[in-house]
């Protein structure tokens, strides 16, 4: 009974990854390996069982790495890899520097505002990302809010371009991720025990180097968490780049979706993805060890 | 506990040309509307080993955060060495606390918890590691110098708290309920343990504690605390023989209070009507009371004697029956109803095994004190 219910316990999540997980993945690496065709679906080979065991050898036998090296040949694309990589770095350091000083002070309120405070960090996912990310087009643009009210300040009399640009992606990456920078490390700044900076400060930290010697290193795990979560999805993002970015901005999720809608290329467009996601499993390892290590810690 | 005659006794407090390491002079502090420390004066030497004593929310906490610098007082002054320590920020003060939740440095290791402090004097750098190991030594942390805090258990903790705030060889370490987390045993190792280190470091100790027990067993003197308001500060020993209210008497140990008014006095000797019909109690005050005075009588249950037959020759005797009988092992309380439905208990070490004692429930019975056993109370 215990045996069937513990099966059944385990069997549960891992058919769930099986089927909408890994499954997929594999088709996305086989078509990785096709040649593109003219063709529904536009690539083969197709597995055709009804010539039986040719079949199957035929299939295996006209898989390559044809658009592994095409992606390699082609500086198009690492470019876009690097560019990615650059933008989303950056901007997890804009969100890390933006993100921390509302999480301490979100921490640092007092208790009866600290709900509140969440609710203001939450609200934003109530709306659709994609509406929030058009919002910005309607601020950023040449007419939009913010040329209009710095004209009107007078700080400048010729409006801003920063809509397509990639100012613009920083700002739509920080805005759309900020909340994932600031609750983690709001988590371990809430847990932190008061009387530990009071420790620091009785044993001679002024107020600037007990924060530099016991808050910020154990809110680090909390940064570290942040970081992961923004830089994982930042560098694949899609959205805000096309939105924001205009044509000046190169990243790899826009030339993922030019490669797949725009050309068809399927096989190309899967190589992509496949390399994107062989990139994103070294963060997050990292970040799996780093939550592991946390939890060791607090015991 | 009676000294060797050429022993100096150690009591500055009664030495007028003594100076005092702190000086509280009418301090209170208010927080909003309530006042957690009501116009305290109070003296404190060096090399004492001090107890802050009282329930919880007595101002016991507020008083100690005070000296450490995390409160400053609303009015009155604190004088350290003479100085005035308001206009200083914890991180300059002399002092140094342990506190009740230890505060360790979870990421730092046992040895760099206790140089934390080192780091941030003005002590040279090869000075330093001397130190930690002569506190870890001190503190028989040796084997534990590399672990982090949540590796070892709760009695090393206890003792790299204590290292790390001995560390700097403060003028004033306080504690702020230092053994509230170790169970009983172990609190009561480390009670002697915290006594030799004050003596070997010669530091001043001022200890929180709403333990009577471990205030009476570590202090040189107690400060009963109340609202706010300092009730006595006095020796252990004075502390529990002479009350100076019923609130200290009952608040330290066990006693039996007896209302009663005084019907004369000669000399120190005063007599307390108790109960109709029965003989007053014999006491001895120091104090001049009026006759028809409303007193308390405290006495302790280990001075009252239990008896089958009346006992000759004793000041005060009094007949009532056995209630209830409390066995601890070591001694044995009996309730005693005595005239007026009155309970006064008694308390006999049990010198002899239970099969040889011979008053059980419902006995008559006869208790006894002398007249210098009890304390007249005023008020």
């Amino acid at each position: 009974m215990t045996g069937l219910r513990r099966l059944v316990l385990i069997l549960t999540p891992y058919s769930w990854l099986i089927f909408f997980f890994l499954i997929p993945f594999l088709i996305v690496v086989k078509i990785s390996l096709s040649n593109t065709a003219l063709s529904i679906p536009p690539y083969t080979p197709q597995l055709d069982l009804a010539q039986g065991w040719a079949g199957v050898k035929d299939f295996f036998g006209n898989l390559d790495f044809e658009n592994f090296s095409f992606l390699a040949s082609d500086p198009l694309y690492y470019t876009a890899y690097l560019s990615s990589l650059k933008i989303a770095l950056i901007s997890t350091f804009l969100t890390l520097l933006i993100g921390y000083p509302i999480a301490y002070g979100m921490a640092q309120a007092p208790d009866e505002w600290r709900p509140t405070l969440m609710m203001l960090v939450i609200l934003p996912f109530w709306t659709s990302f994609l509406i929030r990310i058009y919002a910005w087009m309607g601020i950023l643009s040449n007419e939009g809010f913010l040329n209009q009210f710095l004209l009107w300040t007078g700080i400048i009399d010729t409006p801003l371009t920063i809509l397509n640009t990639p100012t613009a992606v920083y700002i739509g990456i920080v805005y759309g991720y900020l909340p994932f920078m600031i609750l983690p490390i709001y988590s371990a700044l809430e847990k932190l025990d008061g009387s530990l900076i009071e420790a620091a400060e009785d044993l001679g930290c002024s107020k600037a180097s007990a924060f530099w010697l016991v808050t910020l290193p154990l809110s680090r795990p909390g940064m570290i968490a942040g970081c992961f979560l923004v830089f994982i999805p930042a560098l694949g993002e899609f959205v805000i780049p096309s939105l924001l970015g205009g044509t000046s901005t190169l990243m790899i999720g826009k030339t993922l979706y030019e490669e797949f809608f725009s050309n068809r290329d399927w096989p190309v467009a899967s190589a992509v993805a496949v390399v994107l996601l062989l990139i994103l499993i070294i963060p997050i390892i990292l970040f799996q060890k780093n939550e592991e290590r946390q939890r060791e810690a607090n015991g | 506990m009676a000294q060797p005659a050429n022993r100096p006794v150690f009591a500055p407090w009664d030495d007028p040309k003594e100076k005092p390491l702190i000086r509280f002079q009418n301090v209170t502090k208010k927080f909003g509307e309530f006042t957690a420390i009501d116009d305290i004066t109070l003296d404190i030497f060096q090399r004492e080993f001090f107890a802050l004593l009282g329930p919880s929310g007595c101002g016991k906490t507020t008083l100690m955060r005070m000296l450490a610098g995390f409160e400053t007082p609303s009015k009155g002054q604190i004088l350290l060495d003479g100085v005035d320590q308001a206009p200083i920020p914890p991180n300059r003060r002399a002092t140094n606390m342990m506190f009740q939740s230890y505060a360790l440095f979870p990421h730092l290791s046992v040895w760099d918890n206790i140089a934390f402090g080192l780091r941030r004097s003005d002590m040279a750098k090869d000075q330093i590691p001397p130190r930690v190991e002569e506190m870890l030594r001190l503190t028989r942390l040796e084997r534990f110098a590399k672990r982090k805090p949540h590796q070892i258990s709760g009695g090393q903790r206890q003792r790299v708290a204590l290292a790390r705030s001995l560390a700097k060889a403060p003028k004033l370490l306080l504690l702020d309920e230092p053994l509230g987390a170790l169970d009983k045993k172990l609190r009561q190792e480390t009670q002697f343990e915290l006594m030799d280190i004050q003596e070997t470091t010669g530091t001043t100790f001022v200890i929180v504690t709403h333990d009577q027990e471990e205030a009476m067993t570590v202090a040189s003197r107690v400060a009963v605390m109340d609202l706010g308001k300092m009730i006595q500060v006095d020796t252990p020993d004075r502390i529990y023989e002479m009350p100076n209210s019923v609130y200290v008497a009952d608040f330290i140990g066990d006693v039996n209070i007896i209302e009663g008014a005084v019907r004369g006095q000669d000399g120190e000797k005063a007599q307390i009507v108790w109960a109709e019909g029965q003989p007053p109690i014999n006491a001895t005050t120091a104090a001049p009371v009026s006759a028809g005075q409303k007193v308390h009588f405290a006495i302790r249950p280990e001075k009252v004697a239990i008896a089958t037959e009346k006992p000759e020759g004793r000041a005060n005797v009094i007949a009532g029956k056995v209630h209830d009988i409390a066995y601890l092992g070591n001694i044995s309380t009996y309730k005693v109803e005595v005239a007026g439905g009155k309970m006064v208990k008694a308390q006999v070490a049990n010198e002899r095994r239970l099969a040889r004692r011979n008053i059980t429930w419902d006995d008559e019975v006869w208790l006894s004190f002398t007249d210098t056993a009890g304390v007249v109370l005023l008020n």
